[in-house]
């Protein structure tokens, strides 16, 4: 399982990734692993706008359909299309499929999220 | 008969023993004294079951059913002929079970009926995608509409007021329970007022509900509320009559999203109010919210073709308070019923049965006329059912009929106050010229 650094984590297993306003959000490998193949997603529309917990969207792995949650607020700007037609990119490389990139609203949101450190440990205690 | 004994005396000490009470009656002490029964159940002595036999044929017997008087009463229960076969395969004990299969995969043969009459109710409606049936045709309209504000993320659904009015309460009960806002579109002349329709529908619109042929039997011109959905981005839902889709529009042809409708039509008796059947069919880019199980086609390990209930993570019992829909059944034997009904009947037989319908109750339309003293609510195109006012009362009107072996039309004042001294005949194909002959007179003899 890979965590990468630089990188804001939560507890449902979706990581953030900021630049400047912008932010980028997507499942974790953990998250992918525990799905299986992800054979569909169900990915908001830009412009929506959302608070830190909403769900955003839906993945669909063979296993499970789950909820994808936003963990910080804010307004969508940007939405991957290119991941709703090949969802298999969420298993080979899920730190480079980003779903939506959001503007955001409250940078000290982010203060709620979890370190690489505190993430793998998070992980650890799941298990 | 010996009375039925559940446990003997002594299994019922040895539970209570277990319980750790003394007698049966500490089970009931927690329920007030005030309404207890306390003197037994009133029942008769016992009988012999050669005497219960005869008692209960004598009950049934008082039972007037379409097997012994001529029927004109549809309003969504019709009296069409059920080849034999039906009956006669769908009671096979490899398929005679109520439920949807719960461990799919082991029923390859349920599963590959069910697969058939999805393929069939795609052909029927000319949908890309069928689910497995819903409970009747009611709740699948109630379905539509939660399927619609889902998918486009509203809460307000148009629907017309000429849709049958039980599935209209049905409808009413399930958004309520949604929060969704229902706006009823008045009827006009007998039809859905489209003038209100386009009026009504905006950008908060999740759908647009419209039967057809409506609950009076008119024939709906779909195409103002088509443009008023879509113009909207709104789902557009057609409830229809399977049987009308011999001879009429598919819902596919009215660029439909969705379709449903009641299915009892196709091969199961009308058994005084059910069991039904509820069909949807949809586009396929709506797959995924559709509600309850959906058979898909594969292949197994070894190439060969199997059957699976596919896209299950939609359903109840994986994602739960998420799911699409709290069904997670569907109505397997009448589903099979139709399958089995529509690959007798056939393409050309459907055809056929719609095409006698509709000749049929034309003939009974221009005949009951003929005089004047009767005439058509209406003058609207309909498809086998049609509304006729007197002035007569109607149930001068019925009891005369159910006098002369005739199970008359439904009073339509009732659902819609404005239609006075109307009823709502219905004549399908297994009417004969015979007895529409006979309704005529019997309604011209009347005072």
């Amino acid at each position: 399982m890979t965590i990468l650094e630089g990188l804001y984590y939560s507890k449902d297993h979706e990581w953030v990734k900021l630049e400047g306003d912008k932010a980028y959000i997507g499942i974790t490998d953990q998250a992918q692993l525990e799905l299986g193949d992800v054979v569909f997603l169900e990915l908001p529309e830009p412009g929506d706008e959302f608070s830190a917990g909403d769900s955003i969207g839906v993945v669909e792995s063979v296993k499970a359909a789950s909820d994808i949650y936003t963990p910080v607020s804010g307004r969508v700007v940007e939405v991957n299309a290119e991941l709703t037609s090949n969802p298999e990119r969420v298993n080979e490389d899920p730190y480079g499929s980003w779903m939506v990139v959001m503007e955001i609203a409250d940078h000290a949101e982010l203060d709620d999220l979890m370190s690489p450190e505190d993430y793998k440990a998070y992980c650890g205690q799941e298990e | 008969m010996f009375p039925y004994v559940p446990a003997t005396d002594s299994d019922k000490r040895y539970m209570l023993d277990k319980l750790g009470l003394d007698d049966i009656e500490d089970l009931f002490k927690d329920i007030p004294d005030n309404i207890r029964l306390k003197t037994g159940l009133k029942l008769d002595q016992p009988k012999a079951e050669l005497e219960v036999m005869s008692s209960l044929k004598e009950l049934a017997d008082q039972n007037l059913d379409a097997s012994k008087a001529a029927v004109f009463l549809g309003a969504g229960a019709y009296d069409h002929y059920i080849p034999s076969v039906v009956k006669h395969l769908v009671s096979r004990s490899e398929f005679y079970t109520a439920y949807t299969p719960y461990q799919p995969e082991i029923s390859q043969g349920t599963l590959q009926a069910i697969f058939e009459y999805q393929s069939m109710i795609c052909a029927l409606t000319g949908m890309d995608v069928s689910n497995a049936s819903l409970y009747d045709g009611a709740s699948a309209l109630a379905e539509a509409a939660l399927m619609a504000a889902d998918a486009t993320g509203r809460n307000k659904v148009l629907v017309s007021a000429t849709v049958n009015p039980e599935s209209l309460r049905v409808l009413k009960t399930y958004l309520n329970t949604k929060g969704i806002e229902l706006m009823i579109i008045p009827m006009h002349d007998g039809v859905t007022d489209t003038e209100v329709l386009k009026d009504k529908a905006g950008s908060d619109t999740a759908a647009i509900l419209i039967q057809s042929p409506n609950f009076l039997g008119y024939i709906e011109d779909l195409s103002e509320a088509e443009k008023a959905a879509h113009e909207h981005k709104a789902l557009f839902v057609i409830s229809v009559d399977p049987i009308s889709l011999g001879i009429l529009r598919t819902p596919a042809e009215w660029n439909a999203d969705i379709a449903v409708g009641e299915g009892q039509s196709l091969g199961s008796p009308m058994s005084f109010g059910g069991p039904g059947l509820g069909f949807m069919a949809c586009k396929s880019a709506l797959v995924r919210r559709m509600p309850g199980r959906i058979i898909g086609q594969t292949r197994d390990i070894n190439g060969k073709r199997g059957f699976v209930s596919t896209l299950q993570t939609r359903e109840q019992h994986i994602r739960r308070d998420k799911a699409t829909s709290n069904i997670c059944s569907n109505q397997a034997l009448n589903a099979l019923a139709a399958c089995i009904y529509l690959s007798t009947v056939g393409r050309e037989g459907i055809k056929e049965i719609a095409l006698q319908c509709w000749h049929k109750a034309h003939y009974a339309a221009s005949a009951m006329t003929r005089t004047g003293r009767f005439s058509l609510a209406f003058d609207q195109p309909f498809f086998m059912e049609f509304p006729i006012t007197s002035d007569l009362d109607p149930d001068v009107i019925q009891s005369s009929l159910l006098k002369n072996g005739i199970i008359g039309g439904l009073s339509l004042e009732k659902y819609y106050p404005e239609l006075k001294n109307t009823i709502l005949y219905c004549v399908t194909e297994k009417r004969t010229r015979l007895e529409i002959d006979t309704l005529c007179s019997v309604l011209e003899g009347l005072k």
